[in-house]
C-alpha cells in the first residue's frame, strides 16, 4: 500500500488552462508516468498524455516535471521528498494541443529542411563499407530518441518564438554533425548549411540540451562545438581556408568507397550478357573463398514520393503511401531472382 | 466518439502557464557562485597586473605568471628573460604582451562562454528559466561573432604556455647561483602542468588536432592525439576553474615570498 502524495498537473488546451491539484497514491518503484496513469484511471479520465514504451526509448512522454524537462517514464518518484508537491506541465516551447500533449511538428518541419544522407553516386545500397573508427562519432548521435527535450529547453526558441524560423535546434545540429562526420557522405555544403539554414550561430553553448538529454548524448561538446569549429574552418579562418587549398584536403577526405576498386565501385553486370555473377566473381581475382556476391544487380534507386514542394509528406495521412518505402524499391516483386541476392551458400560456392 | 487525427491548422498558442519557471531547486546558486568567483578573481588579477611590484624573487628566480614574460623597462633585469622593450608606465602591465591574449583566450573559451552567458548575461540564467532579454541573436552578429576567433587565441595560449614552462625551468635556482629546489618550484610546476592541461583540453585544440577529419582510419596518429585531447576536453570546465585557482595561488605565493611575509621552504640550496 502506497502513500498519498500531492500532484499539480496543468489542464487545458489552446484556449487556456490552469494547474489542478490532486492527491494521489504513490507506490514504491513508481515513476511520474505511472502516477499520471493512475490519475487517468481514478480522478481525471480525460487527462491527455502522450506515451508509448515506458522504457525511455520512444521519446513520447516528454513533459516538464517541477519545471525541468524530463521523460515522465524515467523520473522516479523516489527522487522527490514525500511532502513535496510534484508539478507536471506540458512542454513550453511548442503549441499545446491538450493537457500534457503538445504539437511538436516544428521539429518535423526542421527535419525535412535538413539535406539527407548523400552516399557516393556509384556505391549501391548494401555495398557501403566503412571502418568502425570512422563511424563511431556519428553513432553516438544515432542514440537520439527524438523526445525533443533539447529542443524544448533551448532558450533560443523557448524564450524567443521569433527565432523559430531561423533556428533548427540541438536535435538537428547533432543530425547535421552526424552526416558531416559520416565517412560516406559526399555533401560538402553541410558546414555552410549549418550556419545559413540551421542558424548554429544562435547557439551560445549554454549546454542545457546536454543537461536534459535522457540518452546522455554529449550534444554540445561532440556535435555543436565541432560543427561550429568546422564552420569556422570554412567561413572565418583564413589560414584553414588557405591550407585546404594548398594541401588539397578535399582529396584526402573523399569517401572510402572512391578508392577501392573491385568492391564498391565495380561495374555492374549488364542483364542479358554472358556475365553471370559466378564468372564475375571468378574474374574478380584469386580470392578463393568469396563469401558474398558483390556483383549482384542492385535494385536501382527509386525517387522518393515527394509532393509538389519537393518534400516527403509529414504523415501517412497526407501521403500516397501507407508506411515507409520498401528498401528494395516499391515495384520489386518477391521472391527476387536468386542471382540478385547478395548471399552465397558456404558449402555450395557455385550456387547463388 | 473517437477524435481522428487532424492536420495542424495554423499557429496555435503555447500552454498558458503563469509561473515563469516551476523549478523548485536552487537553480540560482550556480550563476551566483560563478559571478562571485569570477568577479573576485578578475579584481585580484587586475590589482596584481597593475601593481608592478612583488612579482619576482631574486634569490630563487621565481617569477609570477602574471608578469611573464616581463618585458617592460621597469622589470628587474634578471627577471626579463625575453628582453625589455615596453615603456615603464603605470598603466602598462609588465606582461602587456601576453595578458590581453590570455584574457581573450579565456573570454572566447567555450566553457567560459557558457559560464558568463548564464551568470553575467542571464541568457539563460539556468535551464528552463527564462532568458532575461527581449531579443536574442546569439553569436550571429558583431561583436559576438568574433567568438569564432577562439582558435587564434588558442595558438597564442600555446606560445604563452611555453614561456611559462621556461619560467618554471629557470626557477630551479639556488641562493647565490647554481641549482636550487624549493616549495616555490613545486607551486610553479603544478601551475604549469595545469595550464598545459587547460590549454590542450580546449575545444578548438580538439578540432585542430583531429576533430576536423572525416576519416580517422586514414590518420591513425591524429586519431590517437584526438582521443587524448578528447579525454582532457571532458574535464575542460574543471581545468578552467583549477587553473584560475593555481594562477592565483602561484601569484600569491610569489608575492608573499617576494614581500618577505613568508620564507620559501627550501629542499636544496
Amino acid at each position: 500500500m502506497g502513500e498519498q502524495r500531492n500532484f499539480r498537473v496543468w489542464r487545458g488546451d489552446d484556449n487556456g488552462g490552469q494547474l489542478e491539484d490532486f492527491q494521489v497514491e504513490v507506490n514504491d518503484g513508481e515513476v511520474v508516468l505511472d502516477i499520471i496513469h493512475r490519475l487517468q484511471a481514478t480522478q481525471a479520465p480525460d487527462l491527455a498524455v502522450r506515451w508509448n514504451c515506458k522504457a525511455g526509448k520512444c521519446g513520447s512522454c516528454s513533459m516538464e516535471i517541477n519545471g525541468k524537462p524530463r521523460l515522465g517514464c524515467m523520473t522516479r518518484m523516489s527522487t522527490f521528498a514525500p511532502e513535496e508537491t510534484v508539478t507536471v506541465t506540458p512542454l513550453r516551447t511548442f503549441p499545446v494541443i491538450r493537457d500534457l500533449v503538445t504539437d511538436v511538428s516544428f521539429n518535423y518541419q526542421k527535419a525535412r529542411e535538413l539535406p539527407a544522407f548523400a552516399p557516393p553516386a556509384d556505391v549501391a545500397p548494401g555495398e557501403y563499407r566503412m571502418q568502425q573508427i570512422d563511424v563511431e562519432r556519428s553513432q553516438e548521435f544515432r542514440k537520439c530518441i527524438e523526445c525533443f527535450l533539447c529542443q524544448n529547453v533551448c532558450h533560443v526558441i523557448r524564450d524567443h518564438e521569433d527565432n523559430k524560423q531561423a533556428f533548427s535546434g540541438p536535435r538537428f545540429f547533432i543530425r547535421a554533425a552526424e552526416l558531416d562526420m559520416h565517412p560516406l557522405d559526399t555533401r560538402t555544403d553541410r558546414k555552410d548549411a549549418a550556419v545559413e539554414e540551421q542558424g548554429i550561430g544562435y547557439c551560445n553553448i549554454t549546454k542545457c540540451c546536454t543537461e536534459v538529454c535522457p540518452e546522455h548524448i554529449k550534444i554540445t561538446d561532440n556535435a555543436i562545438i565541432p560543427m561550429k569549429e568546422r564552420a569556422v574552418d570554412r567561413r572565418y579562418d583564413p589560414i584553414a581556408w588557405l591550407g585546404s587549398k594548398i594541401f588539397r584536403r578535399e582529396q584526402l577526405d573523399k569517401p572510402a568507397g572512391y578508392a577501392t576498386a573491385g568492391v564498391a565501385t565495380a561495374p555492374r553486370p549488364n542483364a542479358g550478357t554472358a556475365d553471370t555473377p559466378v564468372e564475375q566473381a571468378a574474374a574478380h581475382g584469386a580470392q578463393g573463398d568469396i563469401s558474398a556476391n558483390w556483383h549482384r544487380e542492385a535494385a536501382a534507386g527509386h525517387a522518393a514520393p515527394v509532393g509538389p514542394d519537393g518534400k516527403l509528406p509529414v504523415t501517412e495521412f497526407t501521403g500516397q503511401l501507407a508506411g515507409a518505402q520498401s528498401p528494395f524499391g516499391d515495384d520489386v516483386e518477391f521472391p527476387m531472382p536468386a542471382t540478385d541476392i547478395n548471399y552465397q551458400h558456404p558449402n555450395r560456392p557455385d550456387e547463388h | 466518439m473517437t477524435t481522428t487525427a487532424t492536420r495542424p491548422a495554423g499557429q496555435r498558442p503555447r500552454a498558458a502557464i503563469a509561473a515563469k519557471t516551476l523549478r523548485t531547486d536552487r537553480w540560482w546558486l550556480a550563476p551566483l557562485l560563478t559571478v562571485s568567483l569570477l568577479t573576485l578573481w578578475v579584481a585580484y588579477a587586475t590589482v596584481r597586473a597593475f601593481m608592478q611590484d612583488l612579482y619576482w624573487v631574486p634569490d630563487y628566480h621565481y617569477l609570477t605568471p602574471f608578469y611573464s614574460p616581463c618585458v617592460s623597462t621597469g622589470c628587474a633585469p634578471e627577471s626579463a628573460e625575453f628582453g625589455r622593450f615596453l615603456p615603464n608606465w603605470p598603466i602598462i602591465p609588465f606582461a602587456a604582451v601576453t595578458l590581453p591574449f590570455l584574457l581573450l583566450f579565456r573570454l572566447t573559451c567555450y566553457y567560459y562562454r557558457r559560464a558568463y552567458y548564464r551568470s553575467f548575461w542571464a541568457s539563460p540564467p539556468a535551464c528552463a528559466v527564462p532568458d532575461g532579454h527581449r531579443n536574442y541573436s546569439g553569436e550571429t552578429r558583431f561583436p559576438l561573432i568574433f567568438q569564432n576567433a577562439h582558435r587564434y587565441f588558442f595558438y597564442a595560449a600555446v606560445l604563452i604556455s611555453l614561456i611559462n614552462t621556461w619560467d618554471a625551468i629557470v626557477a630551479f635556482h639556488g641562493k647565490g647561483g647554481g641549482f636550487g629546489f624549493g616549495l616555490g618550484n613545486i607551486v610553479l610546476l603544478v601551475n604549469v602542468v595545469m595550464l598545459w592541461a587547460y590549454t590542450l583540453s580546449c575545444h578548438s585544440c580538439r578540432h585542430i588536432i583531429g576533430g576536423r577529419l572525416k576519416h580517422f582510419s586514414k590518420h591513425p596518429v591524429r586519431y590517437r592525439a584526438w582521443g587524448f585531447v578528447s579525454k582532457l576536453n571532458g574535464k575542460h570546465m574543471q581545468l578552467a576553474w583549477i587553473t584560475l585557482g593555481t594562477l592565483m595561488l602561484t601569484d600569491a605565493y610569489v608575492m608573499a615570498v617576494a614581500a618577505g611575509w613568508i620564507s620559501d621552504l627550501r629542499f636544496f640550496h
